[in-house]
């Protein structure tokens, strides 16, 4: 970007606000580098891209210090060190890169801020494997798309305008046509589930929490079972059974779940149950699950991870090799059992994602707008990707990976300046 | 800087050196033919008895892109029984049948290959597909980028569009991926696979596009050859796995009108009915084909016993199969109306009629093909077996005893299906030096690899000649890469980058405007945003990209 100091417009800019990394923004830089969404803006990426541009030190416990200072401390922190964990990380492909070095490198944990939700989809294919699909199949080809637990929109705020009310196809499709069902869910504001000429999306809502049974419901019927029941979670036996008919008969029926939305103790088996369902109903037609999610760098940290290591995210450099286990490695049971004794936070999308309350000694790298309800013993602001350097992501299918911009001037360090600067100074 | 590698045996077959002693000079990364006057020598390596080749190529391997990350993924428990501590030099990761990107580079180079090229890139995962080589120390790669099931392509197959259109956007994919081939998977079937069609065959017509695989194959063919690329169309023909597909793979060959072609892992493609379980070796007909037709090359794609993974970009065969994997579960994706993937682990076991005859159909190929600068060494890396059984097939071909005394242990029924025993060829070194190397290098199209002349990069493996083929061939004496020591005795001990080898044909950029029209109306990214650029392969110093030449546009001919 030859002046990124200057006013500006730009046209399509990706976004990293949610996962479906749209790559249509247009955006206004002005003097000061703040930068407002012109068009094609959704809640996310308008509050996205408006965070200011904030100077911001480096701190210990608060006190504003140099980048040196800060970087030596944590370096020390992460010396005394006997069993690091790195959490958050919340960045980019090269981020994840330099995050995977210096965990190879200190014997660290690693682990995801939304990983509670995306293990239950990890699990799932560990278990059974699954039949998914991606966001251009399903705007080209989807005739019948079933929700389950979830609103979408507020995970994925555009999902319906991009993909499922899209006026344009690839096989001459009337879009229009296209049936949503939210299965599951209670209040749920299904609004976006309209279609564009006003006919209403079907809800057959339940508690979250019963979905399981409603879900193994659905896949007997899918699967040719007789049921005597009439009824499971409040739902007419008679409306799964319709449900399962129209499944059978859709050419192209996509099952789309938000794995965080399904918290409730081992939810990881009904993700199961989706994806067998799915797998059942292509014995006879074409059926692909969709898990939604995406947000913080997920899909890219869990990409990386999972090359570099050998395994997904919750692995371990502990024993000088990797070694992954999806409860032992989790953040929640590291800190509660008091298994790791020194934390790397990491979150350059998000200041809202602070670290969790622990009494270990925390280093957060965080987003420069991010505040503490108790300051942690180092804080060193980084630059976001996306905003204020150039990175690539993966989208939340897992498939697609597009290139993020610089569009700001930024004197924030990036992720893995920061990790390298740690890594060289533990070396000293 | 000058080093020496004196009075080794060279098996140099670019240059039609077998066995002779020579001495190899080596300066600044490049073989050179003499001293400078005067020049000093810094370093010598004295090789007396040693096997000197270029490094090994592996033109078919899996070794970065989703399906392969996706295998990682599904296959923890294979990866426990094979840790990777970290060491002074080396990162961290995990080996056996789909090892970490780390790993995969190590073993790669502690083999003596020096470069290894991933032949599923789908356009839209390109990206993925160069990250993950991108974390591949060492060896150089590269990739064959995947048309042949992307609506763009076969819309204008329908559409009848005229063949030099459709070179345009065989090479503008060709850019936009950074690509050193093309490859064709299933023709035009993992798309009818998303229309419900669960079988292809060459002339039987995709429902919505009213095409064949044959004209895929053929303007695809055609394309590869107009624009110049030096490696021929890459094929995984249809009817994977099916018995009697042999009359497929036979029609296939047959049918490209003389353009040149690239048979892939064509033992999957070569299963006749005969025989009580109607599953028989269709090898001598498939080998006889390939003696014949000069257009025609192929890589084995053999299978070894033991657990392992497939990861393919055929979808549609990979969910036909999925119920004989093990452990059993499987991933199947539908990717952005360009292209899918399947991932099923695969057990494969001796005592198992089909797989001990999958063994033997491989071997037989291996065999009877009398060519060797046409025939490839490949496990399909990790379909039939991962790539760090290269050493134990090698003894395979070359060790007629040994190869007999594991055809006794198999399934007694595949034996009396199989020829094997009556095949007393064995491949001699300057045979595998061509298979592994000269043969790969000028397939790909790389034109300063697989050889030890002057000017090539200087990647060259040293041995210790043993009678025992498979140890000598898993731990060479010493690698160098560009040059550099980067193995000795078998073990890492310089980390290096490799080179990105692409190829970027001329083409009119007219196509681009048709591209970017058509990605605005239906896809759900930017067409911009597709371009893999050098950046994003060559960031933060891992290695660099290099552009082979291409023999220009090229007419019509054969
Ligand atoms: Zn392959």
């Amino acid at each position: 970007m030859s002046n990124i100091t200057s006013t500006s417009t730009f046209q399509s800019i990706t976004c990293p606000a949610c996962g479906l990394l749209c790559d249509d923004i247009h955006l206004a830089r002005n003097h000061s580098g703040k930068l407002s969404v012109t068009q094609n803006g959704c809640q996310r990426s308008i509050s996205f891209f408006s965070r200011a541009a904030l100077p911001s030190s480096a701190k210990i416990k608060g006190n504003p210090v140099s980048l040196d200072e800060a970087v030596a401390h944590a370096a020390k922190l992460l010396s005394a060190s006997k069993q690091p964990l790195f959490a958050g990380l919340g960045t980019d492909v090269n981020g994840m890169r330099s995050i995977m070095r210096l965990a190879d490198n200190s014997g660290a944990v690693l682990d995801h801020m939304n990983t509670n939700g995306l293990m239950r989809n990890i699990q799932t294919v560990q278990n059974s494997g699954w039949q998914v699909t991606t966001l251009t199949e399903v705007r080209n080809r989807v005739d019948l798309l079933l929700i389950i637990g979830t609103d979408v929109v507020s995970v994925l705020p555009r999902f319906f305008e991009r993909v499922v009310w899209n006026k344009e196809s690839m096989f001459g499709q009337d879009t229009s046509q296209r049936e949503v069902v939210y299965l599951g869910g209670r209040d749920l504001d299904i609004s976006a589930g309209t279609s564009p000429d006003g006919r209403k999306p079907q809800a057959l809502p339940c508690d979250v929490a019963r979905l399981p049974e409603v879900v193994s419901v659905l896949r007997a019927l899918v699967s040719g079972k007789k049921l005597h029941a009439t009824e499971v979670a409040g739902i007419a036996i008679s409306d799964l059974q319709n449900l399962s008919e129209r499944l059978s008969k859709a050419q192209y029926s996509v099952l789309a779940w938000a794995p965080p939305a399904l918290n409730f103790p081992h939810a990881e088996l009904t993700v199961q149950n989706i994806a067998d369902l799915v797998k059942t109903l292509n014995k006879t037609t074409r059926s692909s699950g969709l898990p939604l999610g995406g947000s913080d760098g997920d899909m890219s940290a869990n990409q990386v991870c999972t090359w570099i290591s050998g395994y997904p995210l919750r692995t371990s450099y502990a024993r000088t090799y990797p070694e992954h286990d999806p409860y032992h490695f989790s953040t929640d049971y590291l800190l509660a059992n008091d298994e790791a004794d020194f934390l790397l936070w990491v979150s350059s999308f998000n200041p809202e994602r602070t670290p969790p309350a622990t009494n270990i000694p925390t280093v957060v790298l965080g987003h420069s707008t991010m505040s503490f309800e108790r300051e942690p013993e180092v804080f060193i602001p980084i630059a976001t990707p996306g905003i204020d350097h150039s990175g690539i992501l993966f989208r939340m299918d897992n498939v697609v990976s597009l290139p993020v911009e610089q569009l700001r001037a930024s004197e924030l360090p990036t992720l893995s300046v920061v990790i390298s600067a740690i890594e060289k100074a533990v070396t000293c | 800087m000058l080093t020496k590698l004196i009075g080794g045996k060279v098996y140099d077959p670019a240059n039609k050196i077998d066995g002779q002693v020579r001495d190899i000079y080596i300066r600044d990364g490049r073989v050179v033919d003499r001293p400078r006057d005067g020049e000093p020598v810094s370093q010598e390596y004295n090789l007396n008895g040693k096997v000197v080749m270029a490094g090994a190529i592996d033109m078919h391997t899996h070794i970065g892109g989703g399906k392969v990350n996706i295998a990682r993924m599904l296959l923890p428990e294979d990866h426990r029984g094979d840790p990777v501590a970290h060491t002074e030099l080396c990162r961290a990761g995990c080996g056996h049948v789909i090892p970490s990107t780390l790993t995969t580079g190590y073993r790669y180079a502690e083999m003596g290959y020096t470069a290894g090229f991933e032949p599923a890139v789908l356009p839209i995962n390109a990206r993925q597909a160069h990250l993950e080589m991108g974390d591949t120390p060492i060896i150089d790669k590269g990739g064959y980028v995947m048309l042949g099931s992307d609506d763009f392509l076969l819309r204008m197959l329908a559409a009848k569009k005229d063949q030099n259109a459709i070179n345009d956007y065989v090479a503008w994919t060709m850019h936009a991926s950074q690509a050193m081939g093309i490859k064709v998977v299933n023709a035009g079937g993992i798309s009818a696979f998303k229309f419900n069609q669960r079988m292809l065959d060459l002339d039987e017509k995709n429902s919505h596009y009213q095409i064949t695989p044959r004209e895929v194959l053929n303007t695809l063919s055609r394309a590869v050859y107009e624009l110049g690329v030096p490696h021929p169309l890459h094929v995984h023909g249809n009817n994977l796995g099916v018995p009697g597909n042999v009359e497929t793979t036979l029609n296939t060959m047959a049918g490209v009108e003389g353009y040149p072609i690239h048979l892939t892992h064509i033992q999957f493609h070569s299963y006749g009915t005969e025989g009580d379980r109607k599953f028989s070796s269709g090898a001598a007909r498939i080998a006889e084909a390939i003696n014949q037709r000069k257009n025609v090359s192929a890589d084995v794609g053999q299978i070894l016993f033991g657990q392992t993974v497939t990861a393919s970009g055929d979808n549609m065969a990979q969910f036909r199969n999925h119920a004989a994997g093990s452990p059993h579960k499987w991933v199947c994706m539908d990717i952005e109306c360009d292209a899918g993937c399947g991932v099923v682990p695969f057990k494969y076991k001796d005592q198992n009629f089909v797989n001990a005859l999958q063994w033997a159909i491989g071997l037989e190929i291996f065999l009877l093909v009398d060519d060797p600068w046409r025939i490839f060494l490949t496990t399909d890396h990790p379909n039939g077996a991962p790539f760090t059984s290269y050493p134990h097939l090698i003894k395979l071909l070359m060790d007629k005893t040994f190869r007999n005394e594991m055809l006794s242990r198999i399934s007694p029924d595949a034996q009396a299906m199989s020829t094997l025993a009556s095949i007393d060829r064995e491949y001699s070194l300057y045979e595998i030096a061509i298979m592994t190397r000269a043969g790969a290098a000028k397939l790909v199209g790389l034109h300063d690899r697989g050889h030890l002349g002057a000017g090539a990069g200087a990647d060259i493996t040293v041995y210790t000649d043993q009678p025992d083929r498979e140890a000598m061939f898993a731990k060479p004496d010493y690698v160098f890469k560009d040059g550099e020591l980067v193995v000795k005795d078998g073990s890492v001990v310089k980390v290096t980058w490799g080179t990105t080898h692409t190829v970027k044909p001329e083409f009119d950029r007219g196509i681009e405007r048709e591209i970017k029209k058509y990605f605005d109306a239906y896809h759900t990214v930017n067409m911009e945003h597709v371009k893999v650029t050098d950046q994003h392969i060559a960031d933060d110093g891992r290695g660099r990209v290099q552009v082979h030449e291409c023999k220009g546009r090229r007419e019509k001919a054969v």
